[in-house]
């Protein structure tokens, strides 16, 4: 009887075990399927001509395979869309877990959450078609559609990222620390800046690293409003075209296993591994600048 | 005496000088958590100002008529929920299977940390990367064509994080002291679980259901090769047919349909039936968890 019990629970365990190996498995997939699609163009030109090629014309005889114009593009993006969505998402978790009465934080989390869970080609239809035609006249410029409005719909697709896991990060610093700080006779700013942010600042970065991933993966903003010129961009109100737009606007049209095809897939490669580096780095700083309580700081 | 008075009122004017930096700071930190409210309300009220007038009966019963420039958009809606629906049956096992391994059969050590990171590193994919390996394997390599089915297990790869990081919470809430009593009564772990501990997590896990569920619902790059096409009159009938779908309808609609302005209102209102969609969604289940968590104090 006891037997049978063992038994059951032990091939219960080994079942939930392989399922648990879903994730890894399809995580595995995904990067076996990019390689499989993606390698043969390395065939007709090579790696660094593909990344460091200045030229994207996939359609043209000869055609130019050159991604330079599109990683760029997706680096300015992300680095022009964190100068917005780092301090507004971190300042945003500040608010909510040190300075906002109990009752309004729990108004506005509901809010950080629903920003989130607004469906990206909402947030780029109302790019294009709201902020475009505004930046557009505030700024005399000849198209609205361009880098700043992209990286502009973008901060608030990673605000809450950011927020939420700030908050967190903020939130489980020990009451004592701050206690601490106070009763030596620091102001509740002074607390914040000395000794909480410092003490939480692991999980800030872990929560910004997030941000800038979700960032520069994001598909539907950049395809609708970042303008779509596959060039290098001089100013911050040139349009741009990123990666995740020119893989999503070109797939379609291109023929199916041909040159194009296979660019298109390898550009998902550095994509993939763009966001793959940026979770990579974030687990590392999780793990090793643990927060453990009064010795983080 | 005289020097303690110098000292004590210079003192009293340093304190104020603090006090008023900390006002100013702690106004600005308000302002950001502001920012993101009139986001949300800006896009929001918009979409629904702009989109309302579209919304009739027939707009949500009739299919698209005369090039989309009349007509509803029944099959979108019908082909949303297909697809939402199909990848939450399809990624809610494996995610509540796998989360009841993580937390209640993983031991600490490398591989819990190897299968945690491949769990991060799934939800850090790009939209569009999850697009090509969907036309990759499912769509070319299993042979399914741009279909229902290859679209629902794309999506469902895709909220699987989603899941599993939702009922790990659900299953962390429930306190250990139900396990002991069990275990103590001589239940077998397996026996516990899905006698004491899943019935208590699950007002959480479906909470987290209905959050994947409208993740999934909102998604377009996603199906965009794997599952979504620009016109199909018919209803599907199996899960091989192609789908058309609310969020990939706005995009064609509002960047490559023959006449864009024309066709405004209809983007509008399609707009505004995803978010309202969505947005329900996320707000019926964050109204669910916050009653099931004043419960569970």
């Amino acid at each position: 009887m006891t037997n049978v019990r063992s038994r059951t629970d032990k091939s219960v365990r080994i079942f939930f075990f392989s399922v648990a190996l879903a994730s890894i498995a399809i995580l595995f997939m995904i990067m076996l399927f990019l390689f499989m699609e993606g390698i043969p163009i390395f065939k007709k030109v090579s790696v660094t001509e593909f990344i460091f090629g200045k030229l994207w014309y996939p359609t043209s005889s000869p055609p130019d395979f050159g991604i330079f114009p599109l990683i760029l593009a997706s680096i300015v993006v992300t680095l022009v869309s964190a100068a917005i969505s780092i301090p507004l998402g971190v300042m945003t978790a500040v608010y909510l877990a040190e300075l906002a009465h109990k009752r309004v934080a729990e108004l506005i989390k509901p809010v950080v959450e629903l920003l989130a869970a607004l469906p990206s080609v909402v947030i780029g239809f109302f790019g294009m078609v709201i902020v475009a035609p505004f930046l557009q006249e505030t700024f005399g410029i000849p198209t609205g559609l361009n880098l700043f409005n992209a990286a502009l719909m973008l901060s608030f697709m990673s605000v809450p990222t950011i927020c939420s896991i700030s908050e967190d990060a903020i939130y489980s610093v020990p009451v004592a620390l701050k206690e601490g700080s106070l009763a030596l006779g620091a102001t509740h700013w002074e607390t914040l800046i000395r000794v909480i942010i410092p003490a939480s600042i692991s999980g800030i970065s872990t929560a910004v690293i997030l941000g800038m991933s979700r960032a520069i993966g994001e598909t539907m903003v950049v395809l609708m409003v970042a303008g779509g010129a596959a060039m290098i961009p001089e100013s911050i109100f040139d349009p741009v075209r990123p990666m995740p737009a020119s893989i999503a606007a070109e797939m379609a049209e291109a023929p199916f296993r041909g040159d194009h095809y296979y660019a298109l897939f390898a550009t998902g490669i550095v994509l993939f591994l763009f966001t793959m580096l940026f979770n990579v780095i974030a687990d590392h700083v999780t793990h090793k600048y643990r927060q453990t309580g009064e010795a983080s700081l | 005496m005289e020097e303690k008075k110098i000292f004590e009122l210079s003192f009293e004017k340093a304190l104020c000088r603090r006090k008023r930096v900390q006002k100013i700071l702690f106004m600005l930190f308000r302002i950001a958590a502001l920012i993101n409210c009139a986001a949300l309300f800006l896009i929001v009220a918009f979409i629904f100002m702009k989109g309302w007038k579209a919304i009739t009966w027939e707009f949500l019963t009739q299919s698209p008529l005369e090039m989309m420039t009349k007509g509803g958009i029944l099959p979108c809606i019908v082909g949303t929920l297909f697809l939402g629906i199909g990848a939450i049956v399809v990624a809610l096992p494996i995610g509540v299977a796998s989360a009841i391994y993580l937390n209640e059969y993983a031991r600490p050590g490398k591989l819990l940390r190897l299968i945690r990171l491949g769990i991060s590193n799934l939800a850090g994919v790009p939209s569009v990367v999850f697009g090509l390996f969907g036309l990759a394997f499912f769509v070319i390599w299993l042979k399914m064509g741009v279909s229902i089915i290859a679209g629902v297990l794309t999506l469902a790869s895709l909220t699987l994080p989603v899941i599993i990081g939702s009922t790990e919470e659900a299953l962390k809430s429930v306190p250990n002291t139900y396990r002991e009593a069990s275990l103590a009564l001589g239940a077998t772990r397996w026996q516990t679980i899905y006698r004491v501990v899943v019935p208590a997590a699950l007002p959480g896990i479906l909470t987290g259901a209905i959050l994947g569920l409208s993740r999934a619902a909102g998604e377009t790059a996603p199906i965009m090769f794997t599952a979504a096409v620009f016109y199909t009159p018919n209803i599907p009938a199996s899960p091989f047919d192609k789908i058309m779908a609310l969020p990939y309808h706005i995009y064609v609609l509002a960047t490559a349909g023959t006449n864009i302005e024309a066709t405004r209102p209809l983007q509008y209102g399609t707009a505004l039936v995803l978010i309202t969609l969505v947005l329900g969604m996320n707000l019926a289940a964050i109204v669910w968890r916050s009653k099931l968590r004043k419960k569970m104090k």
